[in-house]
């Protein structure tokens, strides 16, 4: 029905390389009425059928609209949403099938980092109680090495190691996300979820704390599963790119081949509504224009969940089958019934690539209307 | 389109992009957000920075800094409120009061003076001997407000301790736990809550041959308790969903610790404030059932059932009627006064001065 439950195999990848296996995820939140007898009339399929692989050390992004289901996945993945259906296997190890303590240990190897740092630190708590309670909760650390450990992580993340008897109130937005990092270090996790840790920040301090990830990923080994709906961040960060649009992965490929040759026909609009920083590219080039919004998650349309908006959609075909995630190229997959080994929907305007030719203005193209919502 | 750098909340796609042919960026610009140009690049350095670069100067010696912590700073805010101030100033001195009216009531609050009543057997206006008057069987009307001071603070106090403890345990449980339990707790806080509690005080009292203090103190509580549970819940509803809760759930910690390290602290502030307005409601409410003869019974003085005593010769003795409604008053506005000025110090952001 939805996507491939089977493997995904990266090319030249052995099994033991996939670090967490998502098979058939599927996360549905139940729409009730009534007051005291509560009947379930529908459900919102935030996810809706995902199966990918998070490859050992990579940092695959996770990119899509608002409501698209990106931090939903995120928060399932960590065992944080219940699971309608689906594995999600780390290191082979079912993760839904855990409860109580075996779950609360399997954690340690995964953390998040959050999108707002105002609300992701208990702000009654100071940084040593903040960065320490993961140690002492899994009792990493004897108590009178704890605070050095506290201090050693905040020397890590670059917070003043001497503020661990200050509250957050006390810190800025970047610093508050680099505390936020470092308790999430705390247990010397393998796996980070990243759900838009920058995009509450400020403009100015993004890339800092985007370098600190990657310096971190580099010296312990980290994968990061980098969710955001900026796509210039995305690629800068990630080694592949997993594009979702309505609860399902639509592509995914490695980095260069997602943003140099996107072959589904949605990929390939949203990259298109990316200004190009260059004023004279900028003023040729034509963004595929989408019509339309996107479908309720409620009730998403049969067949291809993109069929509504897509411009290459083909009558009996996109409104009626579910496109499989299926490995078009070595590495590169795409959900869509038009992309083949050999060809794919263009939808990308001539203009976009090469810069040749001078497009005549559209008469749309005053709308501003922007490729997503 | 240069100067243009997207905003916090800006939606997918529109995010600017480099061409193809960017060159590679010098690692310390690394990611170029917005429109590139190095100059712009380069401006985008943060002074928060130069903390982490000085990394080297954080030498182990040094003195780890302190900081003001959340009650500190509660209390600064709070002393700027002077009705506030003036509030607490009068419940101190009322609690002391209570507390050594032994001492300070002038005379035996039970005992009916001879020299207390006119020849005609009339209750005495204020006086030296009796600063306040006498009632109506010449017992002295200042040491039975002293006394009543006590009866309404320990009602107050334990009464709304006793909804306190109700509502917090049931709201915690509804609102942390959820599931049918949380239904049926908060169905029946429904109920109590459409529920006449003034009714349901005097059906309770008067089901009981002789109310005192402590049967009091359980009405009160039983009548009580669902306001409670309500705020309860609706405040762990709203803390459980909060990221740093989660955060807690991931790093492992176990229901009990998120309980008593993440969610108790932030309940705190919402307790305080609504049980300082209820100690008002509850001294009110005991002052109520004791005029209508239902609270304390005599000869303990309560302020309610003084008034009531007093009521049918407020145009002959007024200080009957006037003094212990006047404490009634100071009582129930100190500890609005307190609440309200609470209130504000928690939360800075609704500060209105």
């Amino acid at each position: 029905m939805a996507a491939t439950a089977a493997t995904l195999p990266s090319p030249g990848a052995a099994p033991d390389d996939v670090l967490v296996g998502i098979r058939d995820l599927k996360v549905h939140f139940p729409i009730t009425s009534g007051v005291v007898i509560q009947r379930r009339i529908g459900a919102v399929r935030a996810v809706d059928g995902l199966s990918f692989d998070v490859m050992r050390g990579e940092t695959l992004g996770l990119v899509g609209e608002s409501g698209c289901g990106k931090s939903t996945t995120g928060r399932a993945i960590l065992q944080l949403e219940k699971l309608t259906a689906g594995h999600v296997h780390y290191e082979g190890v079912d993760l839904a099938r855990l409860s109580g303590g075996a779950l609360r240990r399997q954690r340690r190897r995964m953390q998040m980092i959050f999108q707002d740092p105002y609300a992701s630190l208990n702000s009654r708590m100071t940084l040593g109680h903040i960065v320490g309670e993961p140690l002492l909760v899994h009792k990493l650390r004897a108590r009178d090495e704890r605070v050095d450990r506290v201090k050693e992580l905040l020397n890590l993340v670059g917070i003043n190691p001497n503020t661990v008897n200050r509250y957050p109130h006390e810190f800025s937005g970047g610093q508050r996300q680099r505390i936020g990092i470092a308790r999430a270090l705390a247990v010397e996790p393998n796996f980070i979820v990243c759900d838009e840790p920058i995009s509450a920040l400020d403009v100015s301090i993004r890339a800092q704390i985007i370098n600190l990830l990657q310096e971190l990923q580099r010296r312990f080994d980290l994968t990061y599963l980098f969710i955001a709906h900026d796509l210039s961040v995305v690629r800068h960060i990630s080694d592949r790119v997993a594009v979702m649009y309505l609860g399902r992965v639509v592509e995914l490929a490695a980095n260069a081949e997602l943003y140099g040759e996107p072959l589904h026909p949605y990929t390939q609009a949203l990259l298109s509504a990316v200004p190009i920083p260059d004023p004279v590219v900028e003023e040729r080039r034509r963004p595929v224009v989408l019509t339309g919004d996107v479908p309720s998650p409620a009730s998403p349309p049969p067949g291809c969940h993109f069929h509504t908006r897509c411009p290459a959609m083909q009558q009996g075909l996109c409104d009626v089958d579910d496109p499989v995630l299926t490995e078009i190229r070595p590495g590169h997959f795409a959900a869509c019934h038009l992309v083949t080994a050999t060809d794919y929907p263009k939808i990308r305007s001539a203009e976009d690539t090469a810069a040749s030719t001078v497009a005549a203005p559209r008469p749309d193209d005053s709308a501003a209307e922007r490729g997503t919502s | 389109m240069s100067d243009r750098l997207p905003p916090d909340d800006y939606v997918p796609g529109i995010d600017p992009i480099e061409p193809e042919s960017a060159p590679v960026l010098a690692p310390e610009v690394e990611l170029a957000l917005g429109d590139t140009s190095p100059a712009q690049a380069t401006a985008v350095v943060e002074p928060e920075l130069a903390g982490a670069e000085a990394a080297a100067g954080w030498l182990p010696e040094a003195e780890v800094i302190e900081t003001r912590g959340t009650w500190t700073e509660v209390w600064r805010r709070f002393r700027k409120d002077k009705f506030a101030v003036a509030g607490l100033v009068v419940i101190v001195l009322l609690v002391v009061t209570a507390v050594f009216a032994h001492w300070i009531a002038p005379h035996n609050p039970l005992t009916q003076y001879d020299s207390g009543l006119s020849a005609k057997g009339q209750p005495l206006g204020p006086s030296h001997h009796f600063w306040l008057g006498t009632d109506l069987l010449g017992r002295d009307l200042l040491s039975r407000l002293i006394y009543g001071a006590r009866v309404s603070l320990i009602i107050g106090i334990l009464a709304n301790g006793f909804a306190l403890l109700l509502g917090v345990i049931f709201g915690i449980v509804a609102g942390f736990f959820r599931g049918w339990l949380e239904t049926l707790i908060m169905r029946i806080t429904d109920v109590m809550l459409a529920f006449p509690i003034f009714l349901l005080a005097i059906a309770l009292s008067s089901s009981i041959s002789h109310p005192g203090i402590w049967v009091l103190v359980v009405v009160i509580g039983i009548v009580y308790w669902a306001p409670m549970t309500r705020v309860i819940h609706g405040e762990v509803l709203s803390i459980r969903e909060k990221e740093f809760v989660t955060a807690a759930r991931l790093t492992g910690c176990t229901n009990r610790r998120i309980l008593t390290n993440h969610i108790l602290p932030h309940l705190v502030a919402p307790i305080i404030v609504y049980t300082s307005l209820g100690i008002a409601t509850t001294v009110l409410f005991e002052a109520s059932l004791s005029y209508i003869g239902l609270g304390v019974q005599p000869p303990t003085p309560s302020w309610g059932q003084m008034i009531a005593d007093g009521q049918p010769y407020y145009t002959s003795a007024p200080w009957l009627v006037v003094f212990p409604g006047l404490c009634i008053m100071v009582t129930v506005l100190a500890f609005n006064l307190v609440g309200d000025g609470l209130r504000d110090a928690f939360d800075p952001q609704q500060r209105r001065r």
